[in-house]
């Protein structure tokens, strides 16, 4: 294997297999000293470490080591572990694992290295150093681009759902009351946080199927208080929308502190973030937890359609996004309608927290700003204010955040999503399903 | 608790390069919104290319440190044109998710691991200061009195931040003053007025995106001279700090954005001393000290929303003269 493939084999395929399941490899002071393998035992100094791939040890893998006292060439034993012994301390020594020795679609991955397998070690006035590499799948040797392009499809569908259930509350906000609400990335990080409270083993730890739905209640409860204590007196001193996107900014701002300030900045995780993954066919695979939460998301939505459009108070809302004078003119409560609307807001925004912490994986204070730009993208892409549009923008979203990553790097995955909504405003402003006039 | 210190502290970040970097941001976006009535949301990626612009032309093509800064500002006024294009003839909510998103693309570009030669990804650039510090006329040695005592090169650093300051400064006052900032003005308040008189709006709006986004610019030049360009600087919290800092000075005022980052910055400074000296005493219920040094960021939030609310022409506007139309 030249390194021209390696090359490309790691930019193209390793990346998110490396950010996501990759890793590992630990090994420490505490293994170099347990089992010696081969070592040249003349030499005081020792060079070591410890080859594994998820936690499975690999066996035979081939290292070189350079340096002062010449070359040596070393093999993992059964433990995956390797030493070498050299003869000089205070010196540096370079350690080049042969990827040719590796299993088959198994690379070195390390995204901060253009050669992730050489290392340079220093040789301290110990003279014990441990070198350890990162292994993870080189995903493109083992599976055929036609099953990564699945597999990202059904995650992408997976993923736009669930930012469908989010972009819904922030479209329909608009739609009723004319708020860019930047602060409904913290109403998902809050659903996060009280799933978190309600069902985390070192808290309340209720069983799964209660403490959810009473997350999501709470959370409704959260967009029927931020409308009572905030967004309804604004509404009855007539502040204007551009004050209220910046009050609704500052509210961001200080909502993703206050979580900060309770749950720290570290990461949570709900219970069963880690469960395995199901193959389906081929290399496509899918864990419990995905699926669940595909269906969830897809029973949700179609209530939701059913509600706004066959209950009386979702063709009040509709009514109001289409034209609010004339809705509260023959006789629908706007304010109401607008009340029941953030509870609704609240609710999904929730409901999606709870499922964006098992996508991510993991609950933080600022996720809910994370893809709060992503919200916005599809909300605008399908046209701001209409629902149907939120969902469809919601799936464009989210298809294209993980097909794209096929061909870019996966840190810039969610830049293709932005860079995407800039290119269709220049073309069609009104979004998808919008319609012209409400561009102005 | 060493109040003393606290003051001084405090009494010293008013000549800091992150002050003076934030009123630069924050003239530009008074351009951007005080003056045209632009919601700019990206002031950050604004900054972000002024502060790589320089260091990448400093590390990376050996420019001497003025070439840097003005690559900087060049960048920003092409990446205004680029986002004025597609955005300027939307509506204002429109063109606020626009520039954020724009924002957080230029973010993720000096983020990604696909440029690290030359933006260094997640740890940023550092090491570009030779140029800049060869340039200093000053002796070693410190200068100063009170608590603003630096030594050569803080004040060098310092010093050209205050001149691009005063420069800029001038240049908004005056040409608010000149045909064109009525004609800007008038924009801000009625378009479709300005529109009849035979003006091309689309035009002005241009102009005034270009000037605030290379003044925002010059505001991330300064923020970047002293030390280093990090990534994680230019996060959308950071337009929502520079927004915080001008609409507390006055969004249509020349000197408001300025006295409005001074007044953010000591506060912040003051209260990030105070709050976990607070914390330590145990005068904030049990709260430790990482957790009050968030409260200072819930405050920000907090003094943005109230600012709006009530105060909405800031300390120095006129309440007459209107910013949030419609």
């Amino acid at each position: 294997m030249g390194p021209t493939t390696l090359t490309t084999r790691r930019v193209a395929g390793a990346r998110v297999t490396a950010a996501l399941f990759g890793l590992l490899l630990v090994a420490l002071g505490l293994f170099a000293g347990a089992s010696p393998a081969q070592a040249a035992e003349d030499d005081p100094y020792r060079i070591s470490g410890n080859v594994q791939l998820d936690g499975e040890p690999l066996e035979g893998v081939a290292l070189t080591v350079d340096g002062p006292g010449g070359k040596q060439e070393v093999e993992t034993d059964a433990k995956g572990q390797w030493r070498v012994g050299v003869p000089e301390r205070g010196e540096t020594y370079v350690v080049t694992l042969d990827e040719d020795t590796l299993p088959e679609g198994i690379a070195v991955v390390d995204a901060e290295d253009d050669t992730p397998n050489v290392k340079e070690v220093e040789l301290g006035q110990g003279g014990r150093a441990t070198v350890n590499f990162f292994i993870g799948e080189g995903e493109r040797n083992v599976t055929s681009f036609f099953d990564q392009f699945v597999q990202r499809i059904i995650q992408g569908i997976s993923f736009g759902l669930m930012l469908a259930l989010a972009a819904i509350g922030l479209t329909l906000v608009y739609g009723t009351t004319g708020i860019s609400n930047f602060a409904h990335g913290e109403m998902v990080t809050f659903g996060a946080i009280a799933a978190f409270l309600l069902v985390g083993p070192a808290s309340l730890a209720l069983p799964l199927w209660l403490g959810y739905p009473v997350a999501v209640v709470l959370s409704a409860g959260f967009g029927l208080l931020l409308d009572m204590i905030l967004w309804r007196p604004l509404r009855r001193r007539r502040v204007g929308v551009v004050q209220l996107m910046i009050v609704s900014i500052g509210l961001s701002l200080a909502l993703r502190y206050i979580f900060q300030l309770f749950i720290g900045g570290g990461t949570l995780q709900l219970p069963g973030s880690a469960e395995a993954q199901i193959p389906l066919f081929g290399a496509v695979q899918m864990s419990v937890v995905d699926m669940i939460s595909l269906v969830i998301s897809i029973l949700v939505i179609v209530a939701f359609a059913l509600w706004l459009t066959r209950s009386r108070i979702g063709k009040a809302t509709r009514a109001i996004s289409d034209n609010p004078s004339l809705a509260a003119a023959s006789g629908i409560d706007v304010d109401t309608v607008v009340r029941v609307v953030w509870v609704v807001a609240g609710g999904l925004a929730g409901l999606a927290g709870i499922l964006y912490a098992y996508y991510r994986p993991g609950i933080k204070w600022d996720m809910g700003a994370q893809i709060l730009l992503l919200m916005f993208a599809a909300v605008v892409l399908g046209g701001l204010g209409t629902a149907y549009g939120a969902l469809v923008g919601a799936l464009i979203v989210g298809l294209l955040v993980e097909v794209s990553s096929l061909w870019i790097p996966s840190d810039l995955k969610y830049a293709s999503a932005l860079f995407i909504l800039i290119v269709i405003l220049l073309f069609r402003p009104q979004g998808i399903l919008g319609r012209r006039e409400r561009i102005g | 608790m060493d109040l003393l210190q606290i003051l001084s502290n405090t009494a010293s970040s008013i000549l800091s390069p992150a002050t003076i970097g934030y009123a630069l941001a924050a003239l530009g976006l008074a351009v951007h919104f005080g003056y045209a009535g632009l919601i700019n949301m990206g002031i950050a990626g604004f900054m972000a290319i002024g502060a790589y612009g320089y260091a990448i032309s400093i590390l990376s093509f050996d420019f001497p440190w003025w070439a840097g800064a003005l690559v900087g500002l060049g960048g920003a006024a092409i990446f205004a044109l680029i986002l004025g294009i597609p955005t300027l003839r939307l509506r204002g909510d429109y063109l606020a998710i626009v520039t954020i998103a724009a924002a957080e693309v230029v973010r993720l570009m000096f983020l990604t691991t696909a440029f690290d030669d030359i933006t260094g990804s997640a740890d940023g650039l550092s090491g570009y200061h030779g140029s800049f510090r060869a340039s200093n006329p000053i002796p070693p040695g410190e200068y100063g009195f009170g608590p603003w005592v630096y030594n050569e090169t803080q004040w060098w650093v310092r010093i050209m931040g205050l001149i691009t300051l005063a420069i800029a400064a001038l240049v908004v006052w005056m040409i608010t003053r000149s045909p064109w900032g009525r004609a800007l003005k008038g924009i801000r308040e009625d378009e479709d007025a300005v529109r009849s008189l035979g003006k091309n709006v689309f035009a002005y709006k241009m102009q005034a995106l270009v000037l605030g986004g290379v003044l925002a610019a010059a505001g991330g030049v300064v923020y970047a001279l002293p030390s280093a360009v990090s990534p994680g600087v230019y996060v959308t919290s950071l337009t929502f700090f520079v927004w915080t800092a001008l609409l507390l000075g006055g969004a249509a005022t020349v000197f408001g954005p300025i006295l409005g980052s001074v007044i953010f910055w000591a506060l912040q400074t003051f209260l990030s001393n105070v709050l976990p000296a607070m914390a330590e005493a145990g005068w904030l219920l049990g709260l430790n000290q990482i957790q009050a040094g968030t409260l200072r960021f819930i405050l920000v939030g907090v003094a943005l929303m109230l600012l709006v609310i009530f105060m909405p022409q800031g300390l120095l506007g006129n309440k007459k003269e209107l910013t949030f139309v419609k």
